[in-house]
């Protein structure tokens, strides 16, 4: 188990190379630079514009710059900003809490009212109850986030006068709900259909018959024998969204001014400033990859079939 | 209520008229189609039939086990111990299920939970029916292992099913259909899924345990060989009918049924090479009729090698041409 993870973070050193290549490569062919957006709507004059390139080390060609951003990288350090002159370690360490509330509120409501949902659809396949999760679920897949976050805040903030419209507050709970909601929705039909696959699934399975054979309830049934095994079926959906969800803030977090990793990407790219984008980028792919290597773990601890040696 | 039934000599278990059906797309499937039957205490009763014959069906709809929809069990009445259990409730099913009346599968591959240790999923028994504590529970299944030969059962019971082989497997399922002393244990090919060495020591488990415990048994299978070496009574199924029943002897000495005669030509003996040269094994022309499209009459008539215009008038009615020998056949008696 233990060389299994060793195993598994050694793995993540060729995933990051690669991914940073084409990182690299994609900001590089994006026109415009950070020199240029240093002066806002002045016109800087080319000296200037020179000066703060050749500063910023941009002058030098691609694969020099590459290779210096790797063996920083390997040191850990990811840069220092071109418009703020901080370091982006700090940067992101200031965003990353809010990021990561926000993500895992998102995932709770996902998970609390998605699973359950799924469930008890499929134990009652067909009825009614069934009918309208489902195509609530598939409305909630096709919604696009900045489409309901406007109708949340139109419901709750402008009309109702509940919650506030944006921002962060002083990190108040009033002020995670419809960001939160409004990230967790897609993800709660999602989970609410793989769970209802899965259910079913799983109830046309032997060991359910023999489970009903032994005269146990169907509670009982459910609650352990349907639920366990479901739970192996839906690991990888919930693995893998949490990794998803953390890309997806982005548009969240810009339609709520959520002080987070998201929409310090998205400033990031309008300004130019390669080092903090490049740095929330391995952060997002830091945390995806590390979720996935804890769901392998948490299916070794849930499904004994699994073994890593 | 079991003195009660042994002294007025009713059955255990009667199975009366009992038809189910499945109503599927193409139209309703008549999977068991009038069967009747009766077991007494601790009889062991074969029921033999190719796949299709509606002796699952049969089994499962004695447990209540049969999803709905599709299946619907449309008429009859199954009797154990006076107690209809088409009439009764769920729950009251379910104080009967596994507790009086088990039943063992044919897939022992995956009949057991896979996330689930063995001796978890055999406490459950105990819990369930005998309101046992986790701990006595675990101990009993533990001894219930070694009822049933497994070798060192402490160690066992802690494994997972994926750690065990088929036969391994089915012995525990045995032991734990067996964990609450029924009164019938209902067994569904459990057999067919095994290789041979081990089908034969499973056989033997069963004669051995039957002894021990006292349960009448329904032994289901298409294995002829199976039902002459357990059963003392068989019944012939065929297209959802009931077309035989006799006790062992009669079925493989003097079958009267044509469907009957044909299946034991069809088992191949060591013997025939030798003796006569090359000689074909015998089959059984043609395939069972689709169970949503029966044939007007007798369901065998397409197959039967004694077809005659008269066969398909009607329905056949199942006659006793001797005590305790019936034969759904209008022509047995000039066979």
């Amino acid at each position: 188990m233990f060389a299994f993870i060793i195993r598994r973070i050694l793995q993540f050193i060729p995933t990051v190379i690669g991914i940073s290549f084409i990182m690299f490569v994609l900001l590089n062919v994006l026109p415009g630079s950070a020199a240029l957006m240093t002066g806002g709507k002045e016109i800087l004059s080319p000296e200037i514009v020179k000066k703060l390139e050749k500063k910023w080390g941009l002058d030098k060609p691609f694969h020099v710059r590459y290779l210096n951003y790797m063996v920083g990288l390997a040191k850990g350090d990811l840069g220092t900003s071109f418009i703020r002159g901080d370091k982006v370690r700090d940067i992101i360490g200031n965003r990353l809490w809010p990021t990561l509330k926000l993500a895992v509120a998102a995932l709770a409501i996902a998970c609390f009212i998605g699973i359950p949902l799924g469930f008890y659809s499929a134990v009652k396949q067909g009825t009614w109850v069934d009918t309208v999760t489902m195509v609530g679920a598939v409305s909630g897949v096709s919604m696009p986030q900045f489409w309901s976050a406007l109708l949340l805040m139109y419901l709750f903030s402008v009309v109702l006068r509940w919650l506030p419209t944006f921002g962060y507050g002083n990190g108040d709970l009033k002020n995670l709900i419809l960001p939160a909601v409004t990230l967790g929705i897609g993800y709660m039909a999602l989970l609410a259909r793989t769970t209802r696959a899965a259910v079913v699934e799983v109830l046309s399975q032997d060991y359910i018959r023999t489970a009903h054979a032994k005269g146990l309830s169907v509670l009982f049934i459910n609650g352990k024998h349907v639920f366990r095994n479901t739970m192996v079926l839906i690991l990888t959906t919930i693995g893998m969204q949490f990794g998803s969800l953390m890309g997806e803030t982005v548009v969240v977090e810009t339609v709520f001014s959520w002080p987070g990793i998201g929409s310090l990407m998205v400033d990031s790219i309008f300004l130019r400033d390669t080092p903090v984008t490049q740095g929330c980028i391995m952060l997002i792919i830091f945390v995806f990859m590390s979720v996935n290597l804890s769901v392998d773990i948490l299916y070794s601890v849930v499904d004994p079939r699994i073994r890593y040696d | 209520m079991t003195e009660l039934s042994n002294r007025t000599k009713r059955p255990l278990l009667e199975v009366d008229h009992l038809h189910t059906s499945f109503h599927t797309f193409d139209g309703v499937v008549k999977a068991v189609n009038d069967v009747s039957f009766a077991m007494n205490t601790r009889e062991t009763l074969g029921i033999v039939g190719e796949s299709g014959s509606g002796k699952s069906v049969t089994a499962l709809s004695i447990m209540r086990l049969l999803k709905s929809p599709p299946a619907r069990i449309e008429k009859g009445r199954i009797l154990f111990d006076s107690i209809d259990l088409l009439e009764i409730s769920m729950s009251r099913m379910r104080d009967i299920r596994g507790n009086r009346i088990s039943m063992i599968f044919q897939e022992p591959m995956t009949s057991l939970n896979p996330l689930f240790s063995v001796g978890n999923q055999m406490s459950e028994m105990f819990v369930r029916h005998q309101g046992l504590t986790r701990r006595e529970a675990w101990n009993r299944s533990v001894e219930m292992l070694e009822k049933v030969q497994i070798p060192s059962p402490g160690k066992r019971a802690r494994e997972f099913p994926h750690h065990m082989s088929g036969g391994m497997r089915q012995r525990v399922m045995i032991a734990m259909a067996l964990a609450c002393d029924p009164e019938i244990l209902i067994a569904d090919e459990p057999t067919t899924a095994l290789d041979v060495t081990i089908q034969a020591q499973v056989v033997d488990l069963m004669m051995k345990l039957r002894k021990d415990y006292g349960a009448a048994i329904l032994m289901i299978t298409h294995d002829l060989g199976v039902i002459a070496e357990i059963a003392r009574r068989v019944i012939v199924m065929y297209a959802g009918q009931v077309v035989e029943e006799a006790d062992v002897i009669s079925i493989f000495e003097e079958p009267r049924h044509p469907y009957t005669r044909s299946l034991l030509k069809s088992i191949p003996k060591l013997g025939d090479a030798s003796t006569h040269g090359r000689k074909r094994l015998q089959e059984i022309k043609g395939i069972v009729p689709s169970l949503a499209d029966l044939p007007a009459g007798c369901h065998f008539y397409p197959r039967c090698p004694h077809a005659d215009p008269i066969c398909r008038q009607g329905e056949i009615a199942l006659e006793e041409p001797a005590v305790g020998h019936r034969v759904r056949c209008i022509r047995h008696a000039g066979l």
